[in-house]
């Protein structure tokens, strides 16, 4: 056969619905005259998923509840509505994954899937799903499901679906398919069946029509008035390196040897602004340097520290154990780095005059550094450091500020002042 | 590295030269969760790929770029544990279905959601038994910022030729600490291609030459062929089967390829020094401080040797021929359980193989070595 389906010979078993869905796909599919090519069927699993070796359609034949995400994968990539992308899966696997036809539902993606909902997992022996129906019997609910049932269509109509419909896997369910087939954007058709290994014997006596009925769930078509997904991508960079700011060795170099220096303060106050100007413009001076911040997951509260390593030769290990340099400018800083600070048996620690001074090795200088004002204090602390020290030409912070467009946001005449005082 | 131009010094974190060396090695599409310490992969991947995809959770990260990888493109993706420990069975089926993308794992201090702002070197033992059957992906580990060029990109056209998912891993340590470097040093990178099926004959999609272990890539949807990828144990068709010969063959393929390919993709940084005896082995960010203590050493006129691993996975033994020359071989990775050792020893490793380890801080030089190990 050269058409959807290889043969009409389909391994189910007797008098299982897959078998209709199966061959009633394959005519809607021709019937809007998708040749197989035109086709990807990806397949969940379960046991409608055995049904790729009988298609001359592309199959796709992943994990269990993920096709729906495998397929909206293979929709981005194609992106093209000549090409029919359509998912088979089971009501167990739409459990497993129904966060995945939210998703593709929510984005509206062009794309089908097609829902087996035999109200129980089959393949692996009848135990209840999140689309089994309240009542419904299976081999882990003998005494019927306690539980509602996911409505699966109000669930993908919510969430934006162009198309959602549920029918009765019973008759010729080609034009439900095939309209259903034909829609731009996401489609979702939920099919009830029995599956009559499991369902039909842990049901007896009850029919289709009655346990869709008495569960609530309507037969019928939800439909949004929404475009289908269309990519579009923003600006893109074709060289993220090319927007990368040079920074010229225009000072003399000042340093001799390896500097580590941590700066703690407030989350807010410009502390790893301040630490990226010191690296930058210790790089003008020809040092090499390493620079990174550590703060709490909230970034905008509590404690903010930076740590520089400064160099005049190339840095491998930029783990600083205890600092060469603390910088101290707010109580939430001291608390973070109270206990590096004590462990300072040398080195210099610069502390805002506010504060406490923990008991250190290190030689303490104290200074009003939040008298510029809070969002500064951390600038103004490493220009006093530079300035102090001499290890570090504080134009050449002055100049990297200028440059860097942060001179509007900077007080630098207010800073340049209280240093030279 | 060569030098290509005159001097370009700049500070960038290891995140951008990862991204852009993908991008430029043919990576076109990136699939983002947010994910600390992963963040700033996909703040520049989502700058630069041209298709960039936020996606709900990580099994659909794994899953969006497996269909995107079926149609010909090769996605990438930035994670750390809590987000991986999602990805491993899309993983698995990435890698049972041969679909070339790239992961980057950025390690952070687990278990668990552990430390999100600490680095840690905690999960090559995860990554060695991710793949069930103890089938192997290529490992690739970065250690220097040269590294954060070269090896993306080879992580990509090896994913590409192998047709395999890679991962790429790395440390928050590297991916978020901005360090001075010199841009010429960079060295050109060419772009990689799918190697297309050209044959008349119906294209079986996993059918390989001989002599070849992985099978030309037709992507799905293409009008000349049909093409079918299978998550399950299958056949060079693509059809589902459960044990017969043709699909053991195949499975037995997937175990081959990335061992047998191995000397394609072995990289690691020998410095050996003329008589000595000791060498001290790292990877990842601990070999920064192992580069450091042995540069010091020797400056105090000890002899040591260096070897930095850089191919993870599958684990060359190369590594352990080394190591077998030195009568002290000091091992420093910053876990409590010497997973590299273990990857190379196994239960029987060698008296003289001394771990060194930490959890909570990056190791420093002066715990690797100590001037009485340089015998």
């Amino acid at each position: 056969m050269n058409g959807i389906l290889k043969t009409t010979a389909l391994p189910y078993c007797k008098g299982c619905g897959h078998d209709l869905i199966a061959k009633k796909s394959a005519a809607a599919l021709e019937k809007l005259q998708f040749t197989p090519l035109d086709v990807v069927v990806v397949t969940d699993i379960g046991c409608h998923g055995i049904i790729d070796k009988c298609l001359n359609t592309h199959t796709v034949h992943g994990l269990h509840g993920r096709s729906v995400a495998l397929g909206a994968g293979i929709t981005f990539g194609l992106d093209n509505p000549e090409k029919k992308v359509l998912v088979f899966i089971g009501d167990g696997g739409s459990t497993i994954g129904l966060q995945h036809i939210m998703e593709a539902a929510r984005l509206n993606l062009n794309m089908t899937v097609v829902v087996h909902n035999n109200m129980l997992y089959g393949m692996t022996g009848g135990q209840t799903s999140g689309l089994t129906p309240q009542g419904f019997c299976t081999t882990t609910s003998a005494d019927g499901n306690p539980f509602s049932g996911y409505d699966i269509c109000e669930l993908t109509s919510t969430a934006g679906a162009s198309y959602s419909a549920r029918i009765m896997g019973v008759g010729d369910i080609t034009p439900s398919l095939a309209e259903a087939f034909a829609v731009k954007g996401f489609s979702l058709v939920e099919i009830m069946e029995i599956c009559p290994s499991y369902g039909v014997k842990l049901n007896p006596r009850r029919k289709l029509s009655e346990i869709v009925e008495s569960s609530g769930r309507k037969i019928g078509v939800w439909r949004n008035e929404k475009k289908s997904f269309i990519m579009q991508q923003g600006k893109k960079k074709n060289d993220l390196l090319a927007s990368v700011e040079e920074v010229k060795n225009d000072f003399p170099a000042t340093l001799e040897k390896d500097i580590s220096l941590v700066i703690s303060g407030s989350a807010g106050e410009g502390v790893q602004s301040a630490a990226t100007l010191l690296a930058r413009a210790a790089m003008r001076s020809g040092c090499h340097v390493t620079q990174k911040g550590s703060y709490p997951v909230t970034v905008g509260v509590g404690f903010s520290t930076a740590e520089v390593n400064l160099s005049p030769a190339p840095i491998n290990f930029h783990g600083i154990d205890v600092p060469d340099v603390a910088v101290v400018t707010s109580g939430d800083g001291l608390t973070h780095s109270k206990k590096r600070i004590e462990g300072m048996k040398k080195g210099v620690l610069f502390i805002d005059e506010s504060l406490d001074t923990p008991e250190t090795g290190a030689e303490v200088v104290r200074h009003d550094f939040r008298s510029v004002g809070a969002r500064s204090a951390s600038l103004y602390a490493l220009l006093f450091f530079a300035n102090h020290t001499g290890l570090i030409d504080y134009e050449a912070i002055f100049r990297t500020i200028q440059e860097s467009g942060l001179k509007e946001k900077v007080p630098v005449e207010k800073l340049r002042e209280k240093l030279l005082q | 590295m060569q030098n290509n131009s005159v001097e370009k010094k700049v500070l960038i974190e290891g995140s951008l030269l990862i991204t852009e060396s993908m991008a430029r090695a043919g990576a076109d599409s990136f699939i983002g969760y947010p994910i600390t310490p992963a963040n700033l992969l996909y703040l520049y991947g989502s700058r630069r790929m041209p298709l960039m995809l936020p996606a709900p959770d990580e099994i659909t990260t794994l899953q969006w770029m497996s269909g995107l990888a079926a149609t010909g493109r090769i996605p990438v993706t930035a994670t750390s544990f809590p987000g991986f420990a999602l990805m491993v069975e899309s993983i698995n089926m990435a890698f049972m279905m041969e679909l070339p993308m790239v992961i980057v794992l950025v390690q952070r201090l687990g278990p668990a959601t552990g430390t999100a702002t600490c680095g840690s070197q905690g999960d090559i033992s995860l990554l060695r038994g991710m793949i069930s059957g103890g089938h192997q992906l290529p490992v690739l580990c970065t250690s220097s910022f040269e590294d954060c060029w070269s090896l993306p990109a080879r992580a990509v056209s090896l994913a590409a030729e192998l047709r395999t998912p890679v991962v790429l891993l790395t440390s928050k340590e590297e991916v978020m600490t901005q360090k001075s470097f010199d841009m010429s040093l960079l060295e050109e990178i060419t772009p990689v291609k799918l190697k297309s099926y050209e044959g008349e004959e119906t294209y079986r999609p996993y059918m390989v030459k001989e002599g070849e272990l992985s099978p030309p890539f037709l992507p799905v949807a293409n009008g000349k062929w049909q093409v079918r990828l299978n998550a399950s144990t299958h056949d060079t068709n693509g059809i589902l089967q459960h044990s017969n010969e043709e699909a053991m063959a195949n499975t037995r393929r997937l175990d081959a390829k990335a061992r047998e390919k191995l000397k394609d993709y072995t990289y690691y940084q020998l410095d050996e020094q003329e008589g000595a005896r000791t060498i001290v082995v790292s990877y990842g960010i601990t070999a920064l401080a192992a580069r450091d203590v042995v540069y010091s050493m020797r400056e105090k006129g000890k002899k040591v040797s260096l070897l930095v691993v850089k191919t993870i996975l599958p684990v060359p033994a190369v590594y352990a021929d080394i190591m077998a020359n030195y009568h002290k071989v000091i091992v420093a990775e910053e876990n409590i359980n010497a997973q590299l050792v273990d990857l190379i020893y196994g239960v029987q490793r060698p008296e003289n193989v001394v771990p060194v380890g930490s959890i909570g801080k990056m190791i420093t030089p002066g715990e690797i070595l100590k001037e009485e190990d340089c015998l």
